[in-house]
């Protein structure tokens, strides 16, 4: 069960707290409507899926109830950090 | 020496006997002793029967990695326990235990036929043969080979026991408390740290255990650390696993070194996360690999004196020792000084420590070196060994009783590797040891590759001058693997470990290769004339040594598995006869049955009850949500299909909800209780998922939108109220309420009170009739339920469950998302294009429902169903085809998806996605059943009341 | 290629099994290939076997990173059953169910499949709902499923609790015949034997690490850790490892990689007659031929490709066998060990061409993959020799993403409402 640090809790706290919310920094475009069917699939459904430095979203979904980003190996599955929603890409 | 147990010596309580039974048979031991010193102290060499073979097996190690004494144990009823080790199980006076894989005794088996036919069942034999006749696998081949394997048997009945789990942190945890372990606790035992130490063994030790010289000490230190407040120490807790970030797995066995386990928990799972983690876990010695290693009374000799000075036992009367490794002649020497007689020390080595020999010596022990053991007699224990000089090939007899192995030592680096720390492989010890870590952890002692005991030569197997293919000499002795498996896997192409060891199942047996691993790889290395570290390592794999089901999980037993959720009127349902259905984590009132009613008469009675006077109905488990802020609208505007923005405070609307993907998820009705706030409700399975998905596009789609979202579904019982008579019941009892259809219309929601209670009173029906939702703070559910059923007696008010509210429901069309909805249909699909906001730019899954395939003809669309036959009602879950004499595989059309007796309309109805179904009204369509084809017409989907006139009294 | 008999068998154990042959001759690479499958599982070594022995393209190589059937292939609880809801995936995992019956005879290696019967609970009324729905679809298929009473499953399965007041109560079951297990390393090798005969090269230790294209973009061949290797038409079979290999070709492909654990008992005399599932519970259980109890956990809620999961899993998993299995809780786990399982948004696999001309793909089969083995081998093999999809395979195509033409069991099941 790996530890997770949550950016606004600023704690680190067991796997079990958080939910995982996929790949991170995928914006939902501003006007769905004007996108074209690759554009809409893109966003819907193709993922990074990297071996090696991942960007992901985690819910502490038994804690504070935030949504923030993160940096993770995914094959040591080492955090390299975690931030707050809404900031820039790491 | 009476028997085998020495007079003196041991660290077994003499003055405790211990009476307990093996196979029927009773023996004496002591207080201290497992049952296998015991067994040896009784003269006991027969213990089991190999996996394959059925050979005759002793003991070969007397710790966690022994692989061949195998053992049942019976504590009564529910309490049978295959596969134990026997070096591992404390006597106590009662102990029942058996042998196993034996037909029809231990002495006497009749599978040992295989280990004649041996020749014939090479490694991987089972892929070669029983191809032919093809129809015998199933019923001949195989039910035969499932017999002859397993070992222990199955238990039979549920255990009555019980079992603990807690999570535990420390700054320091400690695996494993032999003198590198204790060390290592007293080295930080003076710190701040939380400390945990823990040993599989019922006491600390390890090692020194067996050597008396190291037992002042020994005392000392436990004496300290179980003084130390800091420091925590579990015995007979096994580590068996260590995860990400140094998060432990131990188990610890409470109860079952004791004469009555009571009431006391069985065993207590830890969950550890360490600040830093030392491992302390030490090696195993190897055995070596020569033809009859197997025979009882073989084993390792660092066993045999953990059994002399441990136990106070004689592994033999005349014990010889073959070794390739120094550490073997300090075993044999140290049974000297216990007063064993020893036959004979055989070392393939030509030349050992001077030191060595010179104490031989003065023991008076014979040494053969540059010798090697050739052969064993004696089938159910030694009664002479064979070695062979390989100076001149000479073989001679030597009559031992008993023949040690010492063919050096492999660290325990199980955990580690469990970790992902890096191995590297070390010529000298012919062994990996730790490299580099993966967390906070390091090694010591002899699992760090740290040991005293000498120096050894690092072989594959002893010479033989006797041909190779006729002896077998073991490298797994459980799953009865030889030299020559391996090779012959080798031979046919096997090259990477992992080949190897799936092909012979060498190191796959319930020792986890603890003994064979290394000797495999040696002889894998030799066979393919490659370097060991070129032919890999097989993976070390959670769990150490194995762990019950019920230590992992049996804290989660029965009513702990998964909490059952109630509502506040479900005691009121229990105790008035409901039948109840689980519905997501909930359990609801399915129906409500009089005295010899069948579920069938109790749904017609309560849906007739609803339609003509009054039905009262628990609807506390929809899932609810507050919404509040000044962008509430504009936010719900975007995530439902529907538009809101222009809801007028008071007013309710029903909201539809999609995923992103374009298909249906939720839906509900919700109301407008002020231009900043809404009482969203969800359906009963739907409540977390939705405000999952709520929040995530709150907070990171759209963190400009000034909205609070909070689950309120367990603050509110919800209390349906539905039939003509809705209204006459609640006027008495509510205040501040204007209850006439004009002030209160259809779809509307009021605050007041219902019998003093705070209520948010919806005007909604889920049955097409008039309806009233009240909800009230949830304590109060059960007291305002009684209030409506004395104030509704008067109009024979009756209570109904969910079976009757889905009849209801369908008869009127509505659909339950989840039964008439799958993960597959849209909007337009389910006919909900109403709730659909044409003229809004966006919400959530209108994009998708653009995509060509959800706007292509030929959907499955929701329709209603009515059979030729009004008595049939259909199967839900039937399948619909245009064309009923067509041959399979047929072209199915759609599904029933809802289908119900309707006592209302005197007919069966039904809800079905057909293929273009929106179009086909008034078509006939097929249903194929077994036996017989049904026949319906497509309709609307509403059956009942289709102008909706009932609502609006 | 010496033939597998008990004769063999008999003659090769007078000589001391001395002179048995390799079963597959560790090949180098060589510099081109009419074919090459990335991927030496299960599937991909499958493939390798039916381009050669029905599509007549034998000049192929199978490139394996470690050990042939060391991924999933060898890491899973090798249930085999095709009784699923929509026509798609019926015909889909029909296909291989056929083609398991008599591939033992067919390879000429005893792959062991037992056809014991696949048995799925239904908890609550939805379950019932859900599975009838899949057995009348069935039906029509032309696929054996059944319903049992609980006291039926009980009969067919004695160590289940139908006791009506467990948590999780079985209300009846789906049963497919027909379902089963087989040996999963035995169908690694004994499709990489039969391949092997027929002129395939098995190529270990060699990973891809890049694939190479035209000016016009089409394949032109793979870059190894063992050389370059040509060849214009390549078929990637890698399971969790795809989006690595597309990301090579230049293509983002909708997958995601999941730890998947998988654990088994210490063997015990037979006890447990066939395979049992329960959704609602998270549970899946058999016993293997050496008297394992093979039990499948859940996946870990992360991307990784680390093959290392978490204790809670298994702690929930086998607190969910002992619900429905009660009289297991004195038994003990032996092992768990993790694969990665590739996971398409619509659980279905994608097995068919790719954007890029000569790049055909069979992955996405997520927790499932092994019951499809044979079915997949043959119909990428078919897929990569004709240039464009069977029938069967035609909608598991990439395109249903893009187009909303998904398929999706896991939906049709729905959720509790």
């Amino acid at each position: 069960m790996i530890l997770i640090h949550c950016p606004y809790c600023d704690e680190k706290r067991p796997e079990i707290e958080f939910a995982n919310a996929g790949q991170a920094h995928i914006a939902r475009p501003l006007d769905p409507s004007g996108q074209s069917d690759a554009d809409w699939e893109a966003y819907l459904f193709i993922r990074a899926n990297p071996r090696g430095r991942h960007h992901e979203r985690w819910r502490h979904i038994h804690g504070c109830g935030r949504f923030f980003n993160a940096v993770r190996d995914t094959v040591t599955d080492k955090f390299e950090t975690t931030y707050k929603a809404g900031e820039p890409r790491r | 020496m009476s028997g085998f147990r020495l007079k003196t010596g041991g660290r077994i309580d003499r003055s405790q006997p211990v009476m307990f039974s093996f196979d029927g048979k009773s023996y004496q031991g002591f207080a201290g002793d497992t049952l296998a010193s015991a067994l040896l102290a009784n003269g006991v060499m027969l213990f089991g029967r190999s996996f394959k073979y059925h050979r005759p097996r002793g003991l070969v190690a007397a710790g966690s990695e022994e692989p061949n004494a195998l053992i049942s144990v019976n504590r009564g009823p529910g309490r049978f326990t295959p596969n134990l080790r026997a070096t591992g199980i404390e006597i106590h006076n009662g102990l029942n235990a058996f042998s196993q894989n034996r037909w029809p005794s231990l002495a006497m088996d009749f599978g040992a036929i295989n280990d004649r036919l041996g020749m014939f069942f090479p490694a991987g034999f089972y892929n070669k043969t029983f191809m032919w006749p093809r129809s015998f696998w199933d019923k001949v081949y195989e039910p035969a080979i499932r017999k002859m394997a397993g070992l222990g048997d199955a238990p039979t009945t549920e255990d009555p026991d019980v079992y603990a789990s807690t999570y535990a942190h420390c700054d320091l945890l400690i695996i494993g408390a032999g003198p590198a372990g204790i060390d290592a606790a007293l080295g930080s035992m003076d710190s701040n740290k939380r400390i945990i130490l823990i040993d599989e063994q019922d006491e600390l030790g390890g090692g020194a255990l067996a050597d008396p010289a190291l037992w002042p000490w020994l005392e000392r230190s436990i004496k300290a650390l179980t003084n130390a407040p800091n420091v925590t120490i579990l015995t007979r807790t096994t580590a068996f696993g260590y995860y990400h970030d140094n998060f432990i797995g131990a188990v610890q066995r409470l109860t079952d070194h004791l004469p009555e386990i009571e009431d006391r928990p069985r065993e207590k799972l830890w969950r550890i996360r360490a600040g830093e983690v030392v491992l302390a876990q030490g090696a195993i010695e190897r055995p070596i690999v020569f033809d009859g290693n197997d025979t009882p009374g073989v084993m390792l000799s660092s066993a045999a004196k953990v059994y002399a000075h441990r136990y106070g036992v004689a592994v033999g009367k005349a014990p010889a020792l073959m070794a390739s490794h120094d550490s073997g002649w300090h075993d044999i020497f140290a049974l000297a000084k216990a007063g064993i007689r020893i036959c004979a020390i055989i070392d393939v080595r030509e030349s050992v420590d001077s030191a060595l020999m010179h104490e031989a010596d003065r023991l008076g022990i014979t040494v053969y070196l540059n010798h090697g053991v050739v052969g064993v007699h004696g089938r159910h224990g030694v009664s002479s060994v064979d070695i062979c000089d390989y100076a001149d090939q000479r073989v001679r007899r030597v009559d031992a009783d008993a023949l040690l192995m010492a063919g050096g030592w492999t660290p325990s680096v199980h955990l580690w590797s469990h970790s992902k720390g890096s191995l590297k492989w070390r010529d000298d010890l012919g062994a990996y040891v730790p490299d580099q870590p993966n967390e906070n952890v390091h090694c010591v002692g002899g699992c760090s590759g740290d040991w005293d005991y000498g120096t050894g030569a690092v072989i594959d197997m002893l010479p033989t001058p006797k041909d190779q293919s006729r002896i077998k000499a073991f490298v797994d002795f459980q799953n009865d693997v030889t030299a020559k498996d391996i090779t012959l896997a080798v031979r046919e192409g096997f090259r990477s470990i992992e080949h190897i060891k799936r092909y012979t199942t060498n190191g796959m047996a319930t020792d986890q290769g603890k003994t064979s691993n290394l000797n495999g790889l040696q002889i894998a290395s030799s066979a393919l004339n490659k370097p060991v570290p070129d032919i890999g390592l097989t993976s070390f794999r959670p769990p150490y040594t194995p762990q019950t089901f019920g230590a992992l999980a049996g804290h989660a037993k029965g009513a702990l598995f998964q909490p059952t959720r109630t509502t506040n009127i479900d005691s009121w349902a229990q105790a008035h006869g409901a039948v109840f259905e689980l519905v997501a984590q909930w359990r609801r009132a399915r129906y409500f049955p009089k005295p010899n009613e069948d579920m069938h008469a109790a749904v017609n009675r309560e849906c007739v009850a609803v339609r003509s006077s009054l039905g009262i109905f628990d609807a506390s488990t929809l899932g609810k949500i507050e919404v509040v802020g000044p962008d509430a609208a504009e936010f719900l505007n975007r995530m439902y299909t529907n538009p809101w923005k222009a809801l007028e405070p008071g007013r309710c609307r029903y909201g539809l909800l999609l995923r992103e993907d374009g298909f249906i998820t939720d839906d509900g009705v919700s109301a407008r209780l002020a231009p900043d706030r809404f009482h969203l409700t969800t359906t009963t399975g739907g409540a977390a998922r939705v405000l999952n998905m709520m929040e995530d596009y709150l907070q990171t789609e759209w963190p400009d939108l000034d909205v609070w979202l909070t689950s309120t579904t367990e603050q509110y019982a919800v209390i349906a109220l539905q039939g003509p008579n809705a209204r006459k019941v609640l006027e008495p009892l509510v205040q501040g309420i204007d209850l006439s259809p004009e002030a209160f219309p259809h779809m509307a929601i009021r605050e007041g009170t219902i019998c003093g209670i705070n209520t948010r009173l919806f005007r909604v029906s889920f049955t097409g009739e008039l309806g009233f939702e009240i909800n009230v703070p949830t304590a109060y559910g059960r007291a305002v339920w009684e209030q409506l059923m004395a104030q509704g007696a008067q109009y024979d008010i009756t209570p109904y469950g969910t079976e009757a509210m889905h009849v209801l429901r369908a008869e009127k069309g509505f659909i339950i998302v989840g039964q008439d909805t799958d993960g597959t249909v849209t909007p337009f699909d389910a006919g909900l294009d109403w709730a659909v906001g044409k003229k809004k730019p966006d919400f959530v899954g209108k994009r998708s429902m653009a995509r060509p395939d959800i706007i292509a003809p030929g959907r499955k669309q929701l329709v209603g169903l009515l059979t030729d036959d009004p008595n049939l009602v259909l199967e839900e879950g039937a399948q619909i085809v245009a064309d009923p004499n067509q041959p399979i595989p047929m072209t199915m059309i759609g599904h029933v998806t809802s289908s119900y007796w309707s006592e209302t309309l005197g007919r069966s109805i039904a809800m079905a996605l057909v293929a273009g179904g929106h179009d086909r009204t008034g078509d006939t369509l097929h249903i194929p059943m077994p036996g017989k084809t049904h026949t319906a017409k497509v309709t609307g989907t509403v059956f009942y009341d289709p102008e909706g006139a009932r609502l609006h009294v | 290629m010496t033939r597998f008999s008990a004769f063999s068998l008999f003659a090769k154990a007078l000589s001391g099994h001395q002179n048995w042959p390799e079963q597959w001759p560790d090949a180098a690479p060589k510099p081109g290939y009419d074919a090459i499958i990335v991927g030496g599982g299960g599937h991909g070594l499958g493939a390798a076997y039916y381009l050669a022995k029905k599509y007549g393209i034998t000049n192929v190589a199978v490139l394996e990173k470690g050990w042939i059937g060391g991924g999933n292939t060898g890491r899973n609880t090798t249930i085999i059953r095709s009784n699923y809801l929509y026509d798609e995936s019926a015909h889909l995992y029909d296909h291989a169910v056929k083609l398991w019956d008599g591939l033992s005879q067919e390879l000429n290696y005893n792959i062991m499949y037992s056809k014991r019967g696949v048995m799925m609970l239904a908890h609550n009324v939805h379950d019932v709902q859900s599975l009838q729905r899949h057995i009348n679809a069935n039906r029509l298929n032309g696929v054996d499923n059944e319903w049992l009473t609980p006291e039926q499953a009980k009969a067919y399965c004695p160590p289940l609790n139908i006791s009506s007041d467990a948590r999780h109560p079985v209300l009846g079951a789906a049963l497919q015949r027909r379902g089963g297990t087989a040996r999963h390393d035995s169908v690694a090798w004994g499709y990489a034997r039969a391949a092997a005969a027929l002129g395939v090269d098995i190529i270990q230790n060699c990973a891809v690490t890049g694939i190479r294209r035209d000016a016009n973009g089409a394949v032109e061949g793979v870059e190894t850790t063992r050389g370059y290797i040509a060849s214009k038409r390549v078929g990637v079979s890698a399971a969790g490892n795809t989006s690595v290999i597309m990301h090579m070709a230049g293509l983002d492909f909708p997958l995601e990689s999941y730890p998947l654990q998988a654990l088994v008992s210490e063997p015990i005399k037979p006890t447990f007659p066939c395979v049992v599932m329960s959704n609602t519970v998270h549970a899946y259980m058999s016993q293997s031929d050496k008297g394992e109890l093979v039990i499948g956990a859940g996946t870990d809620q992360y991307v990784s490709y680390s093959q290392r999961g978490a204790l809670h899993i298994v702690e929930h998993t086998l607190a969910a066998i002992c619900e429905i299995f009660p009289i297991y809780r004195r038994m003990r786990m032996l092992r768990t060990w993790g694969g990665i399982v590739d996971v398409t948004p619509d659980r279905s696999p994608i097995l068919g061409k790719t954007p890029v001309k000569g790049l055909y793909v069979n992955c996405g089969w997520g927790t499932g993959g092994f019951k499809a083995t044979p079915g997949a081998g043959d119909l990428l093999a078919y897929t990569m020799a004709k240039d464009e999809p069977h029938y069967i395979n035609a909608p598991f195509n990439l395109d249903r993403f893009r187009n909303g033409r998904l398929i999706d069991e896991a939906a049709a099941a729905a959720v509790a409402h």
